[in-house]
């Protein structure tokens, strides 16, 4: 697996892994300050909804990236710690006697243990070698225990699953939990103390060994340390924070199904990771952030979301290796040159044409869609807030034109913007 | 007996169904040391086109055209995809086959919908070739499987004894003496990977009618193809056809005989529990082997991983 290895320095955007890890205080205010006041924004029951799903996906996508982009273990099968630690946080809610004496908040905590538990065990043997062999344990482990699910009943609650009531625990200085909106808030909570924690164990040794160890296994352990141990360590921690949101998402839907441990879910965590970028620690917050919305607003829109959605994961790993994170602070050496200035007009030419000309596919790719699975009779469709007939030839011809010329323009522009780019990423020169 | 023999040809269908999947799976792998993700997508596509094409030319020329289609599919998906990731490493080159596996499956979606299609057995097999007291065996199944055992003996005939099969194996070892000696190279690769995927799309197109064409197919059947040449061993074709008969019976009988994990338990002398209600590990104890059969195969490859982690017949790489 020593190939893997190979990065262009030179090509920040192609790059998966490697850059600046560290992050200031400030950032973390900002963050915090934009938890507590973003439901006073979006009020909304739906809002919250979203919110409190994108924090989960937050903690589960960091703890899947201390994996992936940190410890350089592709795991088809993290659903699984996550799923486990969730259902144990359901058993205890039902627990009755025991659950009323806990304050819910700590609940999370249970889940992480017990997420970290089933790690332990797991990892013992599936961390003794990375790539290839890791990713074919991890599937196996995954699909061995979705399976099971469906067959231990007593556990798993079978194909309906196990559910609980969140607010028979202990009042929380007079919380119950009834409402979202206090959910949100021990959800955000969660959010940021497992972010923290996951960004101090990065800066601990143990979490820079994780990666050295995957940037060269054979050369840590010359140094003296045991490359299988730092990965054990590095799997037991992503499994006791996917336990923390598998028990926070145990609080907030208040049921739990085979559907939290397939391998469906693995999957989606990998793209949410891998969309955000793998080599930064925020990474898979913008990741998550982006994916729910996508998941939530545009799966109001359309029904063909999902193939958007793979669209867009499968454009980033052909074209930009290093994900939205990648892409974004590949503009750091611009802006420190102080010549970021000499982008804005060349993006302006290229980036909204070409903006414009994918929305003209996508506007083609639903009237065929339309056009060959809508019902008979039924020709009329809306798209982009106009309504047309879709068996005629005429909005064909707009949306084909509208596509052409847009990406067309795009095309020219092109290479103004990479002169632009070159320009405003060489040192010295006009300012 | 007779129902051993009935299962036995049973598991034998679909052992060399998941060896037609592997085989280039494995090929595929041997060369670009990538596990394709998508590999069973491309099985689907096989079917979805056998079907599409079948409702015009019929069945045969389904056969005929819908691998080639797959085939060069494949070649353009490793021309102009799976080369420009390749740059970036192997970790993202898996994560490119997964999110083609993705991709594809939302496709199939996309143009022949959600439901399952009415792709059937021709006519001219529909008929039962012989029965074995009672159990009847379908025409259909004798011919997937000389399909499939004629793919498999003309695979190993290009590859030992043609030149090109003996510059493809070269190619596979070593690389950059073959392009030393004037051949090109990635061009072979391209050709491999087209010649995968096109078996993949036979096996697709001979299994639709049987197990169903329908968009969840390539995932029923993709995590089973991993696990197949994970335990033959990575890379290895034999490997890959012992695993694939293996667990096309082990799955096969495990579903036909009901074999109860309380019999086992009290076999080897585990007294069954008094009050099974209450006790924690009832499910444990009403297991039975159809229910677990399709799991069998994930035990055994993490077990093999455990004990044996360069698989059945593969070499020990490191």
């Amino acid at each position: 697996m020593n190939e893997q290895l190979k990065t262009d320095p030179t090509k920040p955007a192609q790059r998966m892994r490697a850059g600046g890890m560290t992050i200031t205080l400030l950032p973390w205010i900002i963050a915090i300050i934009a938890m507590l006041l973003l439901p006073k924004i979006f009020t909304n029951n739906s809002a919250l909804t979203i919110m409190n799903q994108m924090s989960i996906t937050i903690i589960f996508a960091l703890a899947y990236n201390m994996l992936l982009g940190q410890g350089g273990m592709l795991s088809f099968g993290h659903a699984v710690y996550a799923g486990v630690g969730g259902f144990f946080c359901m058993h205890i809610m039902n627990m009755s006697d025991f659950f009323a004496a806990m304050p819910l908040p700590i609940l999370p905590l249970f889940g992480g243990l017990f997420g970290m538990g089933l790690a332990l065990i797991v990892g013992a043997f599936s961390t003794r070698s990375a790539g290839t062999v890791f990713a074919m344990i991890s599937l196996g482990v995954g699909e061995l225990i979705a399976a099971s699910s469906v067959i231990v009943v007593a556990f798993f609650g079978g194909e309906e699953g196990i559910s609980g009531d969140r607010t028979y625990a202990q009042p929380f200085f007079g919380v119950e939990f009834l409402q979202q909106e206090e959910v949100y808030y021990l959800t955000a909570a969660w959010v940021i103390i497992s972010a923290a924690l996951m960004y101090a164990w990065s800066r601990t040794p143990v979490g820079r060994m994780a990666n050295a160890v995957r940037d060269n296994p054979e050369r840590a352990e010359f140094l003296g340390y045991s490359a299988r141990w730092v990965r054990y360590y590095s799997f037991v921690a992503s499994g006791f924070f996917a336990g923390v949101s598998g028990g926070l998402f145990a609080i907030n839907y208040e049921i739990l199904t085979e559907e939290n441990l397939n391998a469906y879910s693995s999957g989606i965590i990998l793209l949410v990771t891998f969309l955000g970028g793998v080599g930064f620690f925020f990474g898979p917050i913008i990741g998550a952030i982006v994916f729910t919305l996508v998941q939530t607003v545009l799966s109001l829109q359309t029904e063909l979301w999902a193939f958007y959605a793979g669209s867009l994961f499968v454009a980033t790993v052909m074209f930009f290796p290093g994900g939205l994170a990648g892409l974004i602070m590949m503009h750091v050496p611009a802006i420190k040159l102080g010549k970021w200035r000499l982008l804005i007009v060349p993006y302006f030419k290229t980036l909204l044409p070409a903006a414009i000309g994918i929305l003209g596919l996508c506007a083609l790719i639903e009237m065929i869609f339309h056009y060959r699975h809508g019902a008979t009779g039924d020709n009329e469709m809306t798209l982009f807030w106009t309504t047309f007939d879709s068996h005629t030839i005429m909005p064909w011809i707009i949306a084909g034109a509208i596509a052409a010329i847009g990406i067309g323009i795009a095309k020219m522009t092109a290479p103004d913007l990479k002169d632009a780019w070159n320009e405003a990423n060489t040192m010295g020169g006009q300012s | 007996m007779d129902l051993i023999l009935v299962n036995l040809i049973d598991g034998l269908v679909t052992g060399l169904l998941l060896f037609m999947l592997s085989a280039g799976l494995t090929l595929i792998f041997s060369m670009m040391g990538v596990l394709n993700f998508a590999h069973a997508s491309f099985y689907m596509l096989g079917a979805y086109f056998a079907y599409s094409i079948s409702l015009a030319l019929g069945f045969w020329m389904g056969l005929l055209i819908a691998p080639l289609i797959v085939g060069v599919a494949g070649a353009m998906v490793e021309r102009y995809g799976l080369r420009r990731v390749h740059q970036y490493g192997h970790v993202p080159e898996l994560i490119f086959t997964f999110g083609l596996a993705l991709l594809i499956e939302e496709l199939v979606q996309f143009i022949w919908g959600k439901n399952q299609m009415p792709y059937d057995v021709p006519d001219i097999l529909n008929f039962t070739a012989f029965a074995i007291s009672g159990n009847s065996i379908p025409a259909y199944k004798i011919f997937m499987i000389f399909i499939s055992v004629a793919i498999f003996i003309g695979l190993l005939y290009v590859l030992t004894k043609t030149r090109v099969g003996m510059i493809i194996q070269a190619a596979l070892s070593y690389p950059r003496t073959v392009e030393a000696l004037g051949h090109n190279v990635p061009l072979i690769f391209m050709g491999v990977f087209g010649v995968g995927t096109a078996l993949a799309g036979v096996a697709g197109v001979i299994a639709g009618p049987v197990l169903g064409t329908f968009p969840g197919m390539a995932f029923v059947l993709g995590s089973i193809v991993f696990v197949t040449i994970v335990i033959g061993g990575l890379g290895s074709l034999w490997g890959a056809l012992v695993a694939s008969l293996l667990i096309g019976w082990i799955t096969t009988f495990a579903k036909s005989y009901n074999i109860e994990m309380e019999n086992v338990l009290n076999a080897i002398g585990i007294a069954t529990p008094e009050n099974m209600d209450e006790n924690m590990f009832r499910d444990f104890w009403s297991l039975t082997s159809p229910q677990i059969a399709d799991i069998l195969p994930y035990i055994l490859m993490v077990l093999i991983l455990i004990f044996r982690p360069a698989g059945l017949f593969g070499k020990r790489t490191q």
